[in-house]
């Protein structure tokens, strides 16, 4: 207990369970600052700083080119369909794990988090054996649809929804389960239907969670590179932004701001979703504070 | 209307909740299951209300068979231990939950909102959320809200349990008047003894499984048909002994001379209140009392409590007395006093409390 006599040095709130020297503090503190500026901080820092080491003009021309507008379009139109979608597979399956007790529950729950534990390029790669034209196990069934998957918009939205699947679904799991059934079960007692119970009931508790993963889904599905690599072809317009960045930067022989230019749009968006989820994960934190405090 | 739960078994799993449970209210009584936790009381309560489903058994309103409808086509009035308030609503929109779920016209609404606001003396509070008020006054909401689509039967799982003793003993006073003006049928669950005892027209002991006993409140207190029910109902004082010759002598020396044709011959239990026993200074010299010391004695308190050490058996012994006899016996701790059962119920065999 000999630290415990450094405890009244220095400055600072002490909780009393924190027994290690001043000294030790600080070293902690700077090695995680530094680590955290060179892995993230610089880079981003860096993006901005190249984008714009040729001037407002050059960086403009990049940004309105036509190219850099239809990659943009692309990403846009890909998180549109891919986050509304698994904002609905997610509450499903939060609503499902959470209120129900069934068998095959924990499998489902190891479902959910799959698309985690998978290499993105992996994962990409099974949808091109799963849905190519030429020699792909479901060929057979799309050919009879006339439907064009892989090298196409279908295959590159089925790509971001795999990879973006659990975030909805993990953020909303426990804040639903430490909310516990008592409302819905008073609400169903009280004459509710399904549809009344999930609409005037469960969806206001969670309204900020799903925002939350909703955030996080976006900026995942609008940034993937890998799965969508896999099963997108080198047509032009037929590359998300991610994808453009990297075509753009095989490209550059002359200068670097180009790809910086491009890469800003994805950086100016990473720090808008860094404010607004810090928001929301204050807001889901109160939420399930006080949704325990309900049930106990 | 009247609420039959008859013939009803409940199995979770290798676990009995309810063996065979038969339980009637009367249409407009007030009925207390009481019991302690584990005896089934609730799943009994949420099998009414259609909140779970019977392994075994019916459900009857007023004799019409509810056993298959779920819960939301009971029209039961349920009140959950913690309240269960729709935290994002106003307590005006909390109340008018159950009318609008029936897509009821919007002034019908507000007419009835303010009428049950004030049938629950919280009128003001409209505006406000359920964060925002006491657990009283949050019970109370939950009532009225229960209470919102004209419900034939209520239903109220261990209201009172999430309140402080004071809250409790004040609400529990009011659910009684409110019943009074309302007449609905009501059947809630109880584990304090004194809440049931105090607040029902009948009371059902339940225990493990079971019922032990269906009786008025006085019913099951002065005439308790087993050990449990006795035991439960408020503190006991146990004393084993033997019958012969139409007589108990107990292990500690007292006799009593049970009603005629109560007990056979054999082994025998007598159960004694504490407020049925006298303390006396000397010996009576009649075998009626036993000797003992005291061991504690608690001044605290509308009576005085005593605990007695017995000699001949080392058997703690609790007396109630009122404060004018302990004042006139002035007994401390260590002093030597006679204890002398007024009043005892015998139950033979073998039994466990």
């Amino acid at each position: 207990m000999a630290a415990t006599g450094n405890l009244t040095r220095g400055g600072g709130a002490r909780s009393g369970i924190a027994t290690e020297p001043w000294w030790v503090r600080a070293i902690l503190i700077t090695l995680a600052v530094v680590v955290l500026g060179v892995l993230l901080v610089l880079p981003l820092v860096t993006i901005f700083v190249e984008a714009f080491r040729e001037g407002w003009a050059a960086y403009k021309e990049q940004i309105i080119a036509p190219e850099t507008w239809s990659a943009i379009k692309l990403t846009l139109i890909t998180a549109l369909i891919a986050v509304p979608l698994n904002l609905v597979f997610g509450i499903a399956a939060a609503w499902a794990v959470t209120k129900f007790n069934f068998w095959g529950k924990s499998i489902l729950v190891t479902l959910i988090d799959l698309p985690f534990s998978v290499s993105p390029v992996a994962a990409g790669l099974a949808l091109v054996i799963l849905f190519n034209l030429q020699n792909g196990y479901l060929a057979p069934v799309l050919k009879w649809l006339d439907l064009k998957v892989i090298f196409s918009l279908p295959g590159m939205v089925l790509a971001t929804v795999f990879i973006t699947f659990p975030f909805v679904a993990r953020e909303l799991i426990p804040l639903m389960q430490s909310q516990g059934t008592e409302e819905e079960e008073a609400a169903h007692v009280l004459g509710a239907n399904g549809w009344q119970m999930f609409w005037r009931v469960t969806l206001p508790n969670i309204k900020w969670g799903v925002l939350y993963g909703v955030i996080l889904c976006n900026a995942r599905a609008m940034g993937e590179f890998g799965a969508v690599y896999a099963v997108s072809s080198n047509f032009e317009g037929q590359k998300t932004l991610p994808l453009y960045i990297e075509r753009v930067y095989y490209a550059s022989w002359v200068s670097l701001v180009p790809v910086f230019a491009v890469a800003s749009l994805l950086g100016v968006l990473a720090l808008i979703t860094l404010v607004v989820k810090t928001w929301l994960e204050w807001k889901t934190q109160r939420e399930m504070a006080e949704g325990s405090k309900a049930v106990h | 209307m009247s609420i039959v739960a008859k013939n009803i078994t409940k199995r979770f799993g290798n676990y009995t909740a309810l063996d065979n449970v038969t339980v009637e209210a009367p249409a407009g009584k007030l009925v207390a299951l009481l019991g302690p936790s584990g005896s089934g009381k609730t799943t009994l309560l949420r099998i009414i209300a259609g909140l779970e489903f019977a392994d075994a058994g019916h459900v009857l309103f007023e004799n019409e068979d509810a056993t298959a409808r779920s819960a939301r086509h009971r029209n039961v009035g349920f009140v959950f231990q913690h309240y269960a308030l729709f935290r994002h609503m106003t307590i005006f929109e909390n109340i008018a939950f159950p009318l609008r779920v029936r897509k009821q016209p919007k002034d019908e609404v507000g007419e009835r909102v303010r009428e049950l606001l004030k049938l629950v003396q919280l009128e003001g509070l409209e505006k406000r959320y359920p964060s925002q008020l006491s657990g009283g006054q949050r019970q109370r909401i939950a009532l009225a809200r229960a209470l919102a689509a004209r419900p034939k039967v209520l239903l109220l799982d261990e209201p009172f349990g999430a309140l402080d003793a004071k809250v409790r003993k004040e609400l529990r006073r009011w659910l009684r008047r409110l019943h009074d003006e309302i007449h609905v049928t009501s059947l809630f669950v109880t584990h304090d003894q004194e809440e049931a005892l105090e607040v029902a027209d009948q009371v059902v002991i339940m225990n493990q499984a079971k019922v032990e006993q269906i009786g008025t409140p006085e019913e099951v207190y002065n005439k308790p048909a087993n050990p449990f029910v006795f035991g439960f109902l408020g503190q006991v004082n146990v004393f084993h002994g033997r019958v012969a010759n139409g007589q108990a002598q107990l292990a500690n020396g007292a006799i009593v001379a049970p009603a005629a044709g109560q007990v056979g011959e054999g082994s025998v239990a007598a159960y004694v209140r504490p407020h049925d026993i006298d303390l006396l200074k000397d010996d009576p010299h009649d075998g009626s009392a036993t000797a003992g010391k005291v061991a504690w004695v608690h001044r605290a308190g509308s009576t005085i409590k005593i605990e007695v050490i017995l000699n001949a058996t080392n058997q703690l012994l609790i007396v109630e007395l009122p404060r004018e006899r302990y004042a006139q016996l002035n007994v401390l701790a260590n002093d030597d006093v006679w204890a002398r059962p007024r009043d005892a119920k015998l139950f033979t065999g073998d039994y466990q409390i």
